[in-house]
Protein backbone atom coordinates (compact mmCIF):
# COMPACT_ATOMS: atom_id res chain seq x y z
CA UNK A 1 0.00 0.00 0.00
CA UNK A 2 2.75 2.52 1.19
CA UNK A 3 5.77 0.38 0.74
CA UNK A 4 7.86 3.78 1.07
CA UNK A 5 6.24 4.75 4.36
CA UNK A 6 8.34 4.69 7.45
CA UNK A 7 6.68 4.35 9.89
CA UNK A 8 8.85 3.99 12.98
CA UNK A 9 12.22 4.16 11.57
CA UNK A 10 14.18 6.70 13.38
CA UNK A 11 17.81 6.33 12.77
CA UNK A 12 20.24 5.19 15.28
CA UNK A 13 20.85 7.65 17.87
CA UNK A 14 24.53 7.95 16.97
CA UNK A 15 22.89 9.77 14.14
CA UNK A 16 21.88 12.70 15.96
CA UNK A 17 23.77 12.14 18.30
CA UNK A 18 26.88 12.70 16.58
CA UNK A 19 25.83 16.30 15.41
CA UNK A 20 24.46 17.44 18.46
CA UNK A 21 27.54 16.89 20.83
CA UNK A 22 30.12 18.79 18.51
CA UNK A 23 27.61 21.80 18.02
CA UNK A 24 28.32 23.72 21.22
CA UNK A 25 31.75 23.58 21.11
CA UNK A 26 31.56 25.87 18.20
CA UNK A 27 29.86 28.35 20.43
CA UNK A 28 32.26 27.88 23.01
CA UNK A 29 35.02 28.78 20.26
CA UNK A 30 32.85 32.26 19.06
CA UNK A 31 32.76 33.72 23.19
CA UNK A 32 36.56 32.91 23.13
CA UNK A 33 37.19 34.37 19.81
CA UNK A 34 35.42 37.53 21.23
CA UNK A 35 36.41 37.54 24.71
CA UNK A 36 40.03 37.11 22.89
CA UNK A 37 39.46 40.11 20.23
CA UNK A 38 37.66 42.79 22.68
CA UNK A 39 36.60 45.78 21.66
CA UNK A 40 37.00 46.65 17.68
CA UNK A 41 35.42 42.91 17.02
CA UNK A 42 32.01 44.13 16.84
CA UNK A 43 32.50 47.68 15.41
CA UNK A 44 31.10 46.58 12.09
CA UNK A 45 29.36 43.18 10.18
CA UNK A 46 32.89 42.98 7.98
CA UNK A 47 35.40 42.99 10.00
CA UNK A 48 37.42 39.45 10.03
CA UNK A 49 36.21 38.57 13.35
CA UNK A 50 32.49 39.54 13.16
CA UNK A 51 32.69 37.50 9.27
CA UNK A 52 34.51 34.22 11.64
CA UNK A 53 31.76 35.01 14.86
CA UNK A 54 28.89 34.65 12.06
CA UNK A 55 30.09 31.40 10.90
CA UNK A 56 31.12 29.43 13.73
CA UNK A 57 27.59 30.05 15.04
CA UNK A 58 25.73 29.35 11.37
CA UNK A 59 27.79 26.98 10.42
CA UNK A 60 29.54 25.48 13.06
CA UNK A 61 26.90 25.66 16.07
CA UNK A 62 23.20 26.13 13.42
CA UNK A 63 24.17 23.61 10.95
CA UNK A 64 25.36 20.97 13.03
CA UNK A 65 22.64 21.28 15.34
CA UNK A 66 20.09 21.50 12.37
CA UNK A 67 21.51 18.74 10.40
CA UNK A 68 21.48 15.90 13.14
CA UNK A 69 17.67 17.46 14.07
CA UNK A 70 16.19 16.45 10.19
CA UNK A 71 17.88 13.16 10.05
CA UNK A 72 15.80 12.48 13.42
CA UNK A 73 12.54 14.59 12.48
CA UNK A 74 12.40 13.24 8.80
CA UNK A 75 11.70 9.76 9.55
CA UNK A 76 9.47 10.44 13.03
CA UNK A 77 7.49 13.38 11.28
CA UNK A 78 7.04 12.89 7.78
CA UNK A 79 7.45 9.17 7.51
CA UNK A 80 10.27 9.92 4.91
CA UNK A 81 13.22 7.32 4.60
CA UNK A 82 16.51 8.73 4.29
CA UNK A 83 19.34 6.54 2.58
CA UNK A 84 22.08 5.24 5.11
CA UNK A 85 21.93 7.89 7.55
CA UNK A 86 23.99 6.33 9.66
CA UNK A 87 26.80 6.24 6.78
CA UNK A 88 26.02 9.67 5.58
CA UNK A 89 26.39 11.68 9.26
CA UNK A 90 29.38 9.05 9.58
CA UNK A 91 31.26 11.17 6.80
CA UNK A 92 29.36 13.99 6.52
CA UNK A 93 29.59 15.58 10.04
CA UNK A 94 33.29 15.46 9.82
CA UNK A 95 33.45 16.81 6.86
CA UNK A 96 31.39 19.38 7.89
CA UNK A 97 32.87 20.36 11.03
CA UNK A 98 36.33 20.55 8.99
CA UNK A 99 34.79 22.67 5.95
CA UNK A 100 33.38 24.99 9.25
CA UNK A 101 37.04 25.42 10.67
CA UNK A 102 38.45 26.28 7.19
CA UNK A 103 36.03 28.73 6.81
CA UNK A 104 36.16 30.46 10.13
CA UNK A 105 40.45 30.43 9.75
CA UNK A 106 39.77 31.87 5.84
CA UNK A 107 37.85 34.36 7.27
CA UNK A 108 39.50 35.63 10.44
CA UNK A 109 42.92 35.21 9.11
CA UNK A 110 42.15 36.38 5.50
CA UNK A 111 43.46 33.18 3.99
CA UNK A 112 42.51 33.07 0.34
CA UNK A 113 43.96 29.57 0.45
CA UNK A 114 41.81 28.29 3.11
CA UNK A 115 38.59 30.04 1.58
CA UNK A 116 39.56 28.17 -1.60
CA UNK A 117 39.50 24.85 0.13
CA UNK A 118 36.23 25.78 2.32
CA UNK A 119 33.82 26.35 -0.21
CA UNK A 120 34.10 23.09 -2.76
CA UNK A 121 34.15 21.42 1.07
CA UNK A 122 30.92 22.74 1.61
CA UNK A 123 29.55 22.34 -1.70
CA UNK A 124 30.28 18.50 -1.49
CA UNK A 125 29.31 17.77 2.17
CA UNK A 126 25.97 20.06 2.06
CA UNK A 127 25.45 19.12 -1.49
CA UNK A 128 25.12 15.78 -0.38
CA UNK A 129 23.09 16.30 2.53
CA UNK A 130 20.81 18.55 0.86
CA UNK A 131 20.13 15.71 -1.90
CA UNK A 132 19.64 12.63 0.25
CA UNK A 133 17.27 14.98 2.33
CA UNK A 134 15.48 15.73 -0.78
CA UNK A 135 14.84 12.39 -2.01
CA UNK A 136 13.72 11.62 1.18
CA UNK A 137 11.02 14.57 1.27
CA UNK A 138 9.97 14.32 -2.21
CA UNK A 139 8.93 10.83 -1.88
CA UNK A 140 7.39 10.33 1.14
CA UNK A 141 3.84 10.05 0.64
CA UNK A 142 3.14 11.80 3.52
CA UNK A 143 1.55 15.32 3.16
CA UNK A 144 1.21 18.15 5.03
CA UNK A 145 2.39 22.00 5.64
CA UNK A 146 5.41 20.69 8.01
CA UNK A 147 6.23 18.45 5.27
CA UNK A 148 6.46 21.09 2.33
CA UNK A 149 8.05 24.09 4.84
CA UNK A 150 11.10 21.15 5.26
CA UNK A 151 11.05 20.89 1.26
CA UNK A 152 11.41 24.68 0.98
CA UNK A 153 13.50 24.84 3.69
CA UNK A 154 16.49 22.37 1.99
CA UNK A 155 15.86 24.55 -1.33
CA UNK A 156 16.73 27.22 1.18
CA UNK A 157 19.77 25.60 2.71
CA UNK A 158 21.34 24.68 -1.30
CA UNK A 159 20.86 28.56 -2.24
CA UNK A 160 22.45 29.49 0.65
CA UNK A 161 25.59 27.28 0.58
CA UNK A 162 26.20 27.86 -3.50
CA UNK A 163 26.30 31.62 -2.83
CA UNK A 164 28.31 31.08 0.47
CA UNK A 165 30.63 29.20 -1.73
CA UNK A 166 30.83 31.74 -4.39
CA UNK A 167 31.39 34.60 -2.04
CA UNK A 168 34.30 32.99 -0.03
CA UNK A 169 35.78 31.85 -4.24
CA UNK A 170 34.87 35.79 -4.84
CA UNK A 171 37.02 36.68 -1.46
CA UNK A 172 39.86 33.65 -2.16
CA UNK A 173 40.35 34.50 -5.86
CA UNK A 174 39.59 38.56 -6.14
CA UNK A 175 36.71 38.01 -8.75
CA UNK A 176 35.03 41.12 -9.18
CA UNK A 177 31.56 40.36 -8.24
CA UNK A 178 28.86 42.40 -6.22
CA UNK A 179 30.31 41.32 -2.34
CA UNK A 180 27.70 43.39 -0.56
CA UNK A 181 24.52 42.40 -2.43
CA UNK A 182 25.65 38.92 -2.98
CA UNK A 183 26.68 38.60 1.32
CA UNK A 184 22.75 40.17 1.63
CA UNK A 185 21.32 37.55 -0.37
CA UNK A 186 23.33 34.86 0.80
CA UNK A 187 22.25 35.51 4.44
CA UNK A 188 18.88 36.33 3.97
CA UNK A 189 18.82 32.71 2.68
CA UNK A 190 20.34 31.00 4.87
CA UNK A 191 18.29 32.77 7.79
CA UNK A 192 15.64 33.19 6.32
CA UNK A 193 15.38 30.31 3.45
CA UNK A 194 16.45 27.89 5.32
CA UNK A 195 16.99 28.23 9.13
CA UNK A 196 13.54 30.24 9.68
CA UNK A 197 11.76 28.14 7.04
CA UNK A 198 12.61 25.30 9.04
CA UNK A 199 11.95 26.35 12.49
CA UNK A 200 8.27 27.16 11.31
CA UNK A 201 7.84 23.81 9.90
CA UNK A 202 9.35 22.16 12.90
CA UNK A 203 7.00 24.33 14.56
CA UNK A 204 3.89 23.49 12.99
CA UNK A 205 4.83 20.02 14.74
CA UNK A 206 5.78 20.17 17.60
CA UNK A 207 4.55 23.23 19.28
CA UNK A 208 1.22 22.11 19.39
CA UNK A 209 2.82 18.70 20.44
CA UNK A 210 5.06 19.84 23.55
CA UNK A 211 3.11 22.37 25.02
CA UNK A 212 -0.72 21.49 23.89
CA UNK A 213 -1.34 24.50 21.93
CA UNK A 214 -3.79 24.81 19.54
CA UNK A 215 -2.36 23.85 15.87
CA UNK A 216 -1.42 26.69 13.72
CA UNK A 217 -4.44 28.11 11.88
CA UNK A 218 -4.30 26.31 8.30
CA UNK A 219 -4.42 29.38 6.64
CA UNK A 220 -1.47 30.70 8.44
CA UNK A 221 0.65 27.34 7.85
CA UNK A 222 -0.49 27.29 3.86
CA UNK A 223 0.62 30.97 3.68
CA UNK A 224 3.34 31.35 5.55
CA UNK A 225 5.94 29.25 3.96
CA UNK A 226 5.22 30.43 0.00
CA UNK A 227 5.28 34.24 0.97
CA UNK A 228 8.56 33.68 2.30
CA UNK A 229 10.09 32.32 -0.46
CA UNK A 230 8.29 34.09 -2.61
CA UNK A 231 9.56 37.31 -1.11
CA UNK A 232 13.04 35.72 -0.73
CA UNK A 233 13.17 35.62 -4.14
CA UNK A 234 11.78 39.67 -4.77
CA UNK A 235 14.76 40.29 -2.39
CA UNK A 236 17.30 38.58 -4.71
CA UNK A 237 15.98 40.72 -7.59
CA UNK A 238 18.16 43.82 -5.96
CA UNK A 239 21.03 42.18 -7.88
CA UNK A 240 19.46 43.55 -10.86
CA UNK A 241 16.76 46.06 -9.69
CA UNK A 242 18.33 48.79 -8.26
CA UNK A 243 15.09 50.77 -6.88
CA UNK A 244 15.41 51.64 -3.36
CA UNK A 245 11.76 51.66 -2.56
CA UNK A 246 11.49 48.24 -4.04
CA UNK A 247 14.24 46.96 -1.60
CA UNK A 248 12.18 48.48 1.20
CA UNK A 249 8.97 47.66 0.13
CA UNK A 250 10.38 43.73 0.03
CA UNK A 251 12.73 44.46 3.35
CA UNK A 252 9.44 45.49 4.97
CA UNK A 253 7.58 42.98 4.06
CA UNK A 254 9.52 40.15 4.94
CA UNK A 255 9.61 41.82 8.40
CA UNK A 256 6.57 41.59 8.53
CA UNK A 257 5.58 38.29 7.59
CA UNK A 258 8.37 36.78 10.10
CA UNK A 259 6.74 38.76 12.86
CA UNK A 260 3.27 36.77 12.03
CA UNK A 261 5.33 34.01 12.75
CA UNK A 262 6.57 34.91 16.07
CA UNK A 263 2.89 36.90 17.11
CA UNK A 264 1.14 34.02 15.83
CA UNK A 265 3.68 30.69 18.03
CA UNK A 266 3.82 33.36 21.01
CA UNK A 267 -0.04 33.65 20.88
CA UNK A 268 -0.40 29.66 20.75
CA UNK A 269 2.21 29.23 23.34
CA UNK A 270 -0.01 31.61 25.60
CA UNK A 271 -3.47 29.97 25.58
CA UNK A 272 -1.80 26.56 25.58
CA UNK A 273 -3.79 23.82 27.29
CA UNK A 274 -0.58 22.34 29.22
CA UNK A 275 0.57 24.80 32.03
CA UNK A 276 3.86 23.32 33.28
CA UNK A 277 7.11 25.20 31.78
CA UNK A 278 10.10 23.81 30.73
CA UNK A 279 13.44 24.49 29.07
CA UNK A 280 12.15 24.00 25.44
CA UNK A 281 8.75 26.88 26.11
CA UNK A 282 11.10 29.17 27.51
CA UNK A 283 13.50 28.67 24.75
CA UNK A 284 10.91 28.89 22.04
CA UNK A 285 9.41 32.05 23.71
CA UNK A 286 13.67 33.86 23.85
CA UNK A 287 13.57 32.72 20.30
CA UNK A 288 10.29 34.83 18.96
CA UNK A 289 10.35 37.60 21.48
CA UNK A 290 14.18 38.16 19.95
CA UNK A 291 12.45 38.13 16.43
CA UNK A 292 10.25 40.58 17.00
CA UNK A 293 12.64 42.41 18.77
CA UNK A 294 14.72 41.45 15.35
CA UNK A 295 11.78 43.08 13.32
CA UNK A 296 11.28 46.48 15.71
CA UNK A 297 14.36 47.76 14.96
CA UNK A 298 15.24 46.13 11.58
CA UNK A 299 11.90 47.73 10.69
CA UNK A 300 13.62 51.72 12.35
CA UNK A 301 16.82 51.53 10.88
CA UNK A 302 14.75 50.68 7.48
CA UNK A 303 12.51 53.82 8.01
CA UNK A 304 14.90 56.11 9.72
CA UNK A 305 18.43 55.55 7.45
CA UNK A 306 20.70 57.85 9.86
CA UNK A 307 19.90 55.22 12.48
CA UNK A 308 21.34 52.24 10.35
CA UNK A 309 23.98 54.72 9.18
CA UNK A 310 26.17 53.34 12.00
CA UNK A 311 27.38 49.87 11.32
CA UNK A 312 26.68 48.75 14.37
CA UNK A 313 23.19 48.68 13.51
CA UNK A 314 23.66 45.60 11.42
CA UNK A 315 26.03 44.30 14.06
CA UNK A 316 22.82 44.48 16.48
CA UNK A 317 20.58 42.56 14.44
CA UNK A 318 22.98 39.70 13.92
CA UNK A 319 23.07 39.30 17.73
CA UNK A 320 19.43 39.24 17.41
CA UNK A 321 19.26 36.97 14.49
CA UNK A 322 21.83 34.57 15.60
CA UNK A 323 22.29 34.13 19.39
CA UNK A 324 18.79 35.42 19.96
CA UNK A 325 16.69 33.42 17.89
CA UNK A 326 18.00 30.35 16.35
CA UNK A 327 20.87 29.48 19.64
CA UNK A 328 17.44 30.13 22.27
CA UNK A 329 15.12 27.90 19.39
CA UNK A 330 17.87 25.17 18.73
CA UNK A 331 18.86 24.99 22.42
CA UNK A 332 15.29 24.04 23.71
CA UNK A 333 14.47 21.79 21.04
CA UNK A 334 17.87 19.76 21.75
CA UNK A 335 16.76 19.97 25.66
CA UNK A 336 13.34 18.02 24.69
CA UNK A 337 14.54 15.45 21.50
CA UNK A 338 18.17 14.24 23.38
CA UNK A 339 16.16 12.93 27.42
CA UNK A 340 13.29 11.58 25.00
CA UNK A 341 15.80 10.11 22.32
CA UNK A 342 17.66 8.74 25.25
CA UNK A 343 14.60 7.27 27.09
CA UNK A 344 13.12 5.71 23.30
CA UNK A 345 16.43 3.98 22.79
CA UNK A 346 16.46 2.64 26.42
CA UNK A 347 13.40 1.25 26.33
CA UNK A 348 13.94 -0.43 22.58
CA UNK A 349 16.48 -2.58 24.54
CA UNK A 350 13.57 -4.87 25.46
CA UNK A 351 14.09 -4.35 29.02
CA UNK A 352 10.94 -3.79 31.24
CA UNK A 353 9.77 -0.31 31.13
CA UNK A 354 9.65 0.20 34.97
CA UNK A 355 13.70 0.00 34.39
CA UNK A 356 14.11 2.63 31.85
CA UNK A 357 14.86 5.80 33.80
CA UNK A 358 11.97 8.71 32.63
CA UNK A 359 12.76 11.42 30.07
CA UNK A 360 13.49 13.79 33.43
CA UNK A 361 16.51 11.71 35.00
CA UNK A 362 18.57 12.53 31.65
CA UNK A 363 19.35 15.98 32.38
CA UNK A 364 18.48 17.72 35.42
CA UNK A 365 15.69 20.55 34.65
CA UNK A 366 17.51 23.27 36.76
CA UNK A 367 20.57 22.34 34.62
CA UNK A 368 18.93 23.34 31.78
CA UNK A 369 16.76 26.11 32.77
CA UNK A 370 19.97 27.50 34.50
CA UNK A 371 22.19 27.30 31.43
CA UNK A 372 18.85 29.14 29.24
CA UNK A 373 19.58 31.79 32.33
CA UNK A 374 22.77 32.25 31.76
CA UNK A 375 22.25 32.05 27.87
CA UNK A 376 19.83 35.07 27.68
CA UNK A 377 22.38 36.95 30.05
CA UNK A 378 24.87 36.47 27.48
CA UNK A 379 22.62 37.70 24.73
CA UNK A 380 21.85 40.92 26.75
CA UNK A 381 25.65 41.13 27.45
CA UNK A 382 26.43 41.12 23.76
CA UNK A 383 23.29 43.43 22.71
CA UNK A 384 24.95 45.68 24.97
CA UNK A 385 28.47 45.73 23.66
CA UNK A 386 27.42 46.44 20.37
CA UNK A 387 27.20 49.94 21.47
CA UNK A 388 29.44 49.83 24.56
CA UNK A 389 32.87 47.91 23.19
CA UNK A 390 34.37 48.11 26.67
CA UNK A 391 31.33 44.85 27.27
CA UNK A 392 33.13 42.79 24.50
CA UNK A 393 34.96 40.60 26.59
CA UNK A 394 32.70 40.10 29.13
CA UNK A 395 30.23 39.21 27.02
CA UNK A 396 32.26 36.60 24.53
CA UNK A 397 33.22 34.81 27.98
CA UNK A 398 29.55 34.44 29.14
CA UNK A 399 28.84 33.27 25.84
CA UNK A 400 31.85 30.46 26.11
CA UNK A 401 30.49 29.66 29.50
CA UNK A 402 27.13 29.28 28.09
CA UNK A 403 27.95 27.11 25.65
CA UNK A 404 30.05 25.16 27.23
CA UNK A 405 27.53 24.43 30.10
CA UNK A 406 25.47 23.54 27.18
CA UNK A 407 27.60 20.84 25.80
CA UNK A 408 28.14 19.86 29.50
CA UNK A 409 24.56 19.13 29.33
CA UNK A 410 24.48 16.93 26.32
CA UNK A 411 27.54 15.05 26.91
CA UNK A 412 26.06 13.99 30.89
CA UNK A 413 22.82 12.97 28.77
CA UNK A 414 24.98 10.95 26.46
CA UNK A 415 26.85 9.90 29.84
CA UNK A 416 23.69 9.10 31.16
CA UNK A 417 22.51 7.32 28.32
CA UNK A 418 25.70 5.11 28.83
CA UNK A 419 25.67 4.00 32.28
CA UNK A 420 21.64 2.67 32.11
CA UNK A 421 22.09 0.95 29.12
CA UNK A 422 25.02 -0.97 31.16
CA UNK A 423 22.68 -1.46 34.14
CA UNK A 424 20.18 -2.63 31.93
CA UNK A 425 22.21 -5.07 30.23
CA UNK A 426 23.93 -5.88 33.25
CA UNK A 427 20.63 -7.26 35.25
CA UNK A 428 20.13 -9.00 32.27
CA UNK A 429 16.63 -6.99 31.62
CA UNK A 430 17.34 -7.13 27.77
CA UNK A 431 16.15 -9.40 24.54
CA UNK B 1 -17.18 12.69 7.98
CA UNK B 2 -14.83 10.86 8.29
CA UNK B 3 -15.18 7.62 10.27
CA UNK B 4 -12.12 8.30 12.26
CA UNK B 5 -13.04 11.82 13.06
CA UNK B 6 -14.79 10.35 16.71
CA UNK B 7 -11.24 9.17 17.35
CA UNK B 8 -9.58 12.26 16.08
CA UNK B 9 -11.75 14.23 18.78
CA UNK B 10 -10.90 11.91 21.67
CA UNK B 11 -7.30 12.63 21.52
CA UNK B 12 -7.90 16.39 22.19
CA UNK B 13 -10.24 15.52 25.01
CA UNK B 14 -7.54 13.38 26.06
CA UNK B 15 -5.05 15.79 25.95
CA UNK B 16 -7.25 18.25 27.95
CA UNK B 17 -7.41 15.26 30.93
CA UNK B 18 -3.84 15.24 30.84
CA UNK B 19 -2.88 18.55 31.03
CA UNK B 20 -5.22 18.97 34.00
CA UNK B 21 -3.66 15.85 35.52
CA UNK B 22 -0.24 16.80 35.40
CA UNK B 23 -1.39 20.39 36.29
CA UNK B 24 -2.80 19.35 39.70
CA UNK B 25 -0.02 16.99 40.25
CA UNK B 26 2.86 19.99 39.60
CA UNK B 27 0.94 21.91 42.16
CA UNK B 28 0.61 19.37 44.74
CA UNK B 29 -2.87 19.12 44.40
CA UNK B 30 -2.70 15.30 44.46
CA UNK B 31 -6.59 14.83 45.35
CA UNK B 32 -8.03 16.71 42.41
CA UNK B 33 -4.36 15.48 39.96
CA UNK B 34 -5.16 11.87 41.06
CA UNK B 35 -8.84 11.98 39.73
CA UNK B 36 -8.06 14.10 36.41
CA UNK B 37 -5.08 10.88 36.47
CA UNK B 38 -8.22 8.19 36.80
CA UNK B 39 -10.18 10.05 34.57
CA UNK B 40 -7.23 9.65 31.81
CA UNK B 41 -6.46 6.45 32.75
CA UNK B 42 -9.89 5.45 32.00
CA UNK B 43 -10.10 7.26 28.69
CA UNK B 44 -6.86 6.28 27.03
CA UNK B 45 -8.12 2.72 27.79
CA UNK B 46 -11.56 2.93 25.99
CA UNK B 47 -9.26 4.49 23.10
CA UNK B 48 -6.86 2.09 22.88
CA UNK B 49 -9.63 -1.07 23.35
CA UNK B 50 -12.20 0.77 21.09
CA UNK B 51 -8.64 1.10 18.11
CA UNK B 52 -7.68 -2.69 18.99
CA UNK B 53 -10.96 -4.42 19.10
CA UNK B 54 -12.39 -2.48 16.34
CA UNK B 55 -10.48 -0.44 14.21
CA UNK B 56 -7.13 -2.45 13.71
CA UNK B 57 -8.96 -5.52 12.98
CA UNK B 58 -11.00 -3.83 10.36
CA UNK B 59 -8.09 -2.32 8.77
CA UNK B 60 -6.06 -5.44 8.54
CA UNK B 61 -8.90 -7.72 7.00
CA UNK B 62 -9.45 -4.88 4.85
CA UNK B 63 -5.89 -4.28 3.67
CA UNK B 64 -4.36 -7.43 4.53
CA UNK B 65 -1.80 -5.58 6.51
CA UNK B 66 -1.31 -7.24 10.00
CA UNK B 67 2.18 -6.67 10.49
CA UNK B 68 2.16 -2.69 9.30
CA UNK B 69 1.03 0.25 10.93
CA UNK B 70 -1.43 -1.30 13.24
CA UNK B 71 1.37 -3.24 15.08
CA UNK B 72 3.51 -0.51 15.62
CA UNK B 73 0.38 1.59 17.53
CA UNK B 74 0.21 -1.60 19.47
CA UNK B 75 3.13 -1.68 20.42
CA UNK B 76 2.99 2.18 21.20
CA UNK B 77 -0.16 1.46 23.27
CA UNK B 78 1.54 -0.96 24.93
CA UNK B 79 4.45 1.93 26.16
CA UNK B 80 2.04 4.20 26.91
CA UNK B 81 0.14 1.61 29.62
CA UNK B 82 3.27 0.80 30.84
CA UNK B 83 4.40 4.96 31.30
CA UNK B 84 0.81 5.08 32.83
CA UNK B 85 1.54 2.04 35.45
CA UNK B 86 4.51 3.74 36.26
CA UNK B 87 2.74 6.87 36.75
CA UNK B 88 0.09 5.61 39.08
CA UNK B 89 2.42 3.91 41.16
CA UNK B 90 4.03 7.72 41.17
CA UNK B 91 0.61 8.93 42.19
CA UNK B 92 0.10 6.38 45.04
CA UNK B 93 3.35 7.33 46.70
CA UNK B 94 3.24 11.44 45.83
CA UNK B 95 6.36 11.48 44.12
CA UNK B 96 6.15 14.19 42.30
CA UNK B 97 9.54 13.83 40.44
CA UNK B 98 8.63 10.36 39.73
CA UNK B 99 5.07 11.52 38.60
CA UNK B 100 6.49 14.82 36.49
CA UNK B 101 9.19 12.53 34.48
CA UNK B 102 6.55 9.98 33.39
CA UNK B 103 4.11 12.49 32.47
CA UNK B 104 6.70 14.38 30.16
CA UNK B 105 8.00 11.02 28.70
CA UNK B 106 4.07 10.16 28.03
CA UNK B 107 3.20 13.17 26.47
CA UNK B 108 5.43 13.10 24.14
CA UNK B 109 4.58 9.43 23.37
CA UNK B 110 1.15 10.22 23.19
CA UNK B 111 1.32 13.46 20.68
CA UNK B 112 3.90 11.44 18.76
CA UNK B 113 1.36 8.42 18.43
CA UNK B 114 -1.51 10.54 17.71
CA UNK B 115 0.23 12.66 14.97
CA UNK B 116 1.35 9.37 13.12
CA UNK B 117 -2.35 8.00 13.69
CA UNK B 118 -3.86 11.43 12.50
CA UNK B 119 -1.69 12.27 9.44
CA UNK B 120 -1.37 9.01 8.20
CA UNK B 121 -3.19 5.78 9.67
CA UNK B 122 -6.66 7.24 10.14
CA UNK B 123 -6.40 8.61 6.34
CA UNK B 124 -5.66 4.99 5.34
CA UNK B 125 -8.49 3.89 7.32
CA UNK B 126 -11.29 6.20 6.18
CA UNK B 127 -9.61 5.27 2.11
CA UNK B 128 -10.15 1.43 3.11
CA UNK B 129 -12.97 1.21 5.42
CA UNK B 130 -15.18 4.43 4.38
CA UNK B 131 -18.32 2.85 3.61
CA UNK B 132 -18.51 0.41 6.25
CA UNK B 133 -19.95 0.38 9.94
CA UNK B 134 -17.30 0.74 12.02
CA UNK B 135 -16.98 4.45 12.11
CA UNK B 136 -20.68 4.22 13.88
CA UNK B 137 -19.54 1.66 16.62
CA UNK B 138 -16.20 3.55 17.23
CA UNK B 139 -18.18 6.83 17.96
CA UNK B 140 -20.76 4.58 20.06
CA UNK B 141 -18.34 3.36 22.50
CA UNK B 142 -16.08 6.79 22.57
CA UNK B 143 -19.59 8.29 23.64
CA UNK B 144 -20.52 5.95 26.01
CA UNK B 145 -17.27 6.56 27.79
Amino acid sequence: MHPSLSFDQAPPISVPYRFFLVAPWFGVMAGILLAWSGGDALVSRWTPEALALTHLIAVGFMLQAMCGAVFQFIPVAVGGNVWRPRLVANIGQPLLLLAALLLVAGLLFSRPGLLSAAAPLFLLTVGGFVAVVALALWQTPATGMTLWAMRMAIAGLAVTVVLGALLAEALALGLSIPIVELADIHLAWGLAGWALMLLAGVSYYVVPMFQLTRPYPLWFTRWFGPLLLLLLLAWSSRLLLEDPRWSLAIALSLLALVSAYAGMTLWLQYTRRRKVHDATSVGFRIANLSILAFVISGAGFLLYPELAADPRAAVWLGVLAFAGVFVSAITGMMYKIVPFLNWLHLQRLGAPLSAVPNMNKMIPGEAMTGQLRLHVLAVALLLAAVWLPGLTRLAGAALAVSFAWMGWNLAGAVRRYQSFKDQIRAAGLHH
Amino acid sequence: MSITAPLFQHHKHCDELFATAEEDCANGDWAAGGKAFARLLDQLETHFTSEEQLLFPAFETATGMTSGPTEVMRGEHRQMRDLMAQMKAALASRDSDAFGGGAETLLILMQQHNMKEENILYPMCDNVLGASDVGAFLAERLNAS
